[in-house]
């Protein structure tokens, strides 16, 4: 339903509008709070710069915590406070209820507003007024889902934010495979490419202000890190050291970058300053010293070693001390990153070979496996704690995949063409350009 | 019963390597397999390293026994393992020899892993698995100076299929002569 609404959108300022991955739901659909998200009112000529309430629905039915009515149901289209008669909403069982309008305002801006209010007790949850330019429009919409998600379920939403992945088109002749780094809105939306390459691309990671992308790209024909500025696309080469520079992962604080590193022979873990580019060792092992993640408070470091004969997941305080082994089930435990409460990890753990997804939570160590697909890889929270995205293959093809943390609802990203992998979730957008 | 199963495994494996050892030996020591070329080199500069490999690698043979092994330049792992078994030893002990006689030759020891597991430990195990091939070249005397290792990672399958034969075509190391 939601799906036909999406397809028909028009991205106006995409600049060379790369294919555009869609998301479908696969589990976890048709449950949750009954909602009606009334079209909102348009108060210009011609047509609405988006269709707010398709884009406010489908976040929310998509999140398998909320079933969005049908239109041809709603007795009335009600776009003010004024309008609202409960009753038409009881009767069709909707729980919860959203209106709004949106009018221009000046050349090129709009004011958009909306109120939630909610069915039975026929109160106002929520109500927002915004105005903004019209590339914002639509992630003004996403920060509407988030204030209905988190008003109804009393979690914060995590539709206002981005996320990047890999692209890799001409999957028949490897020869000719073109690699592309790309960022889009949560819903797929907005693709564009941040660098495009002949040579493999990997491990994008996210800056904490959401403003800077570290990756991993072979386009001198062996690993190094670039970090690249998303606004203007200017990028520095940070590691370029013989061997392997793997692994980028920044500091809570931005100033420093956690990275992988064998100069010296074997892979050890590193922190560069990103200020004066000076390095500190943080492990000393003949073993393979990989896949760093920093701990939401900066305190601690986990990373992937094989020191023990085969690869595990590993803690070391910040300056790599204290080092104490987490993983025992298993013998493949890798890649870890911390939930946004530092609570819990996310990690790829092999069960009879087969490659799933897990979380361990850090009081107890309790392994859970969230997947049951068997070449998973690259797992990270959203930044609100309650999904972990991964990168898995559907008949051979690469794809992306989502799992809530308790293992309720599942949904699958994918490309028309060519594979798609290494997803990583943005921070919150924290920044509104009105 | 399950050692038995295993073992038969273990030699289906071993034939069909060396099935695909053969598959790359009738094309003489004097090409450059070009599968290899393909999958190991992007769109660019590549052609030429390939020429000057096939040539240098080629020209000169020693032993019989030895042109056949030099035909072959590329070695296999089990999973996660950078051990060589005794036929990818073989190899390689034939390429040291080589290049220990012909110390003006230098080589790129490029490793590879199949794409089960996580990316960046695949980058670190493909690079042990090309300095595992190198220590065993320097042993045998070849200079430290002729060998480059570098790894790419599970990144440049040669197979692309997802199951249990081209994951053990895709474990490797590439001896690739500049």
């Amino acid at each position: 339903m939601w799906f036909g609404a999406l397809a028909l959108m028009l991205f106006a300022w995409a600049r060379s509008a790369p294919a555009i991955l869609t998301i479908e739901i696969t589990e976890g659909a048709g449950a949750g709070i009954p909602i009606a998200v009334v079209p909102f009112g348009w108060k210009g000529p011609g047509q609405p710069p988006q269709p707010i309430a398709d884009i406010i629905a489908a976040d929310l039915a998509r999140s398998g915590r909320f079933v969005s009515l049908s239109r041809k149901d709603f007795v009335s289209l009600p776009t003010d406070e004024k309008d609202v008669v409960f009753k038409e909403w009881r009767i069709i069982k909707a729980e919860a209820l959203v209106i709004g309008s949106i009018a221009p305002a000046g050349p090129g801006r709009f004011e958009i507003q909306f109120r939630l209010y909610d069915v039975f007790k026929q109160a106002q949850l929520a109500g927002f007024r915004y105005t903004v330019g019209a590339p914002v429009v639509r992630t003004v919409a996403h920060q509407i889902a988030d204030v209905v998600y988190e008003k109804l379920t009393g979690e914060p939403g995590a539709f206002n934010t981005r996320i990047a992945y890999v692209t890799r088109e001409g999957t028949s002749r490897p020869k000719e495979a073109i690699y592309k780094l790309q960022i889009a809105d949560s819903d797929g939306y907005n693709p564009r490419t941040v660098v495009r390459s002949v040579e493999p691309l990997l491990s994008p990671a996210w800056s904490p202000d959401g403003r800077r992308l570290a990756y991993v790209s072979f386009e001198a024909k062996r690993p190094k890190i670039y970090i690249q500025n998303l606004a203007d696309g200017r990028r520095e080469l940070a590691a370029e050291f013989k061997g392997i520079n793997g692994a980028p992962a920044w500091s809570p604080d931005g100033k420093r970058l956690a990275l992988s590193l064998s100069r010296e022979g074997d892979p050890e873990i590193y922190v560069m300053d990103l200020a004066t580019r000076k390095l500190q060792r943080l492990t000393n092992d003949p073993a393979i010293d990989t896949e760093p993640a920093w701990s939401p408070d900066g305190r601690y470091i986990v990373f992937t070693s094989d020191r023990a004969g085969r690869p595990q997941i590993y803690r070391m305080d910040a300056s790599g001390r204290q080092t104490q082994r987490l993983t025992f089930e298993g013998d493949y435990n890798a890649r870890p990153s911390y939930a946004p409460d530092g609570q819990t990890l996310t990690l790829v753990s092999a069960v009879q070979g087969q490659f799933r997804i897990a979380t361990l939570k850090l009081d107890g160590n309790a392994l859970q496996v969230l997947t049951d697909t068997s070449l998973d890889e690259s797992p990270s929270f959203a930044p609100n704690g309650r999904i972990v995205l991964y990168a898995t293959e559907v008949k051979g093809r690469g794809v992306l995949a989502s799992v809530s943390a308790d293992g309720r609802v599942r949904q699958l990203y994918r490309l028309e063409e060519g594979d798609v992998r290494e997803p990583a979730w943005s921070p919150y957008n924290r920044e509104l350009q009105y | 019963m399950q050692m038995k199963l295993g073992l038969t495994i273990l030699c289906a494996v071993g034939v069909w390597l060396a099935g695909c050892a053969t598959d790359t030996s009738t094309q003489g020591p004097q090409v450059e397999d070009k599968t290899s070329a393909a999958t190991t080199s992007g769109d660019t500069g590549t052609q030429a390293l390939d020429g000057a490999g096939a040539g240098k690698g080629g020209a000169l043979g020693g032993t019989a026994a030895d042109a056949d092994l030099l035909a072959k330049r590329r070695v296999h792992f089990e999973f996660d393992s950078s051990a060589l078994d005794a036929e990818n030893r073989q190899i390689v002990d034939a390429h040291a020899r080589y290049l220990a006689a012909h110390p003006n030759l230098k080589v790129t020891l490029e490793g590879h892993a199949d794409e089960r597991g996580t990316r960046e430990y695949n980058l670190a195990l493909g690079e042990r698995r090309a300095q595992a091939v190198g220590r065993v070249m320097r042993v045998l005397g070849v200079n430290a100076g002729s060998l480059t290792d570098t790894s790419y990672g599970e990144e440049k399958p040669l197979a692309p299929e997802h199951n249990e034969s081209a994951w053990a075509l895709n474990r490797r190391v590439e001896i690739i002569y500049q």
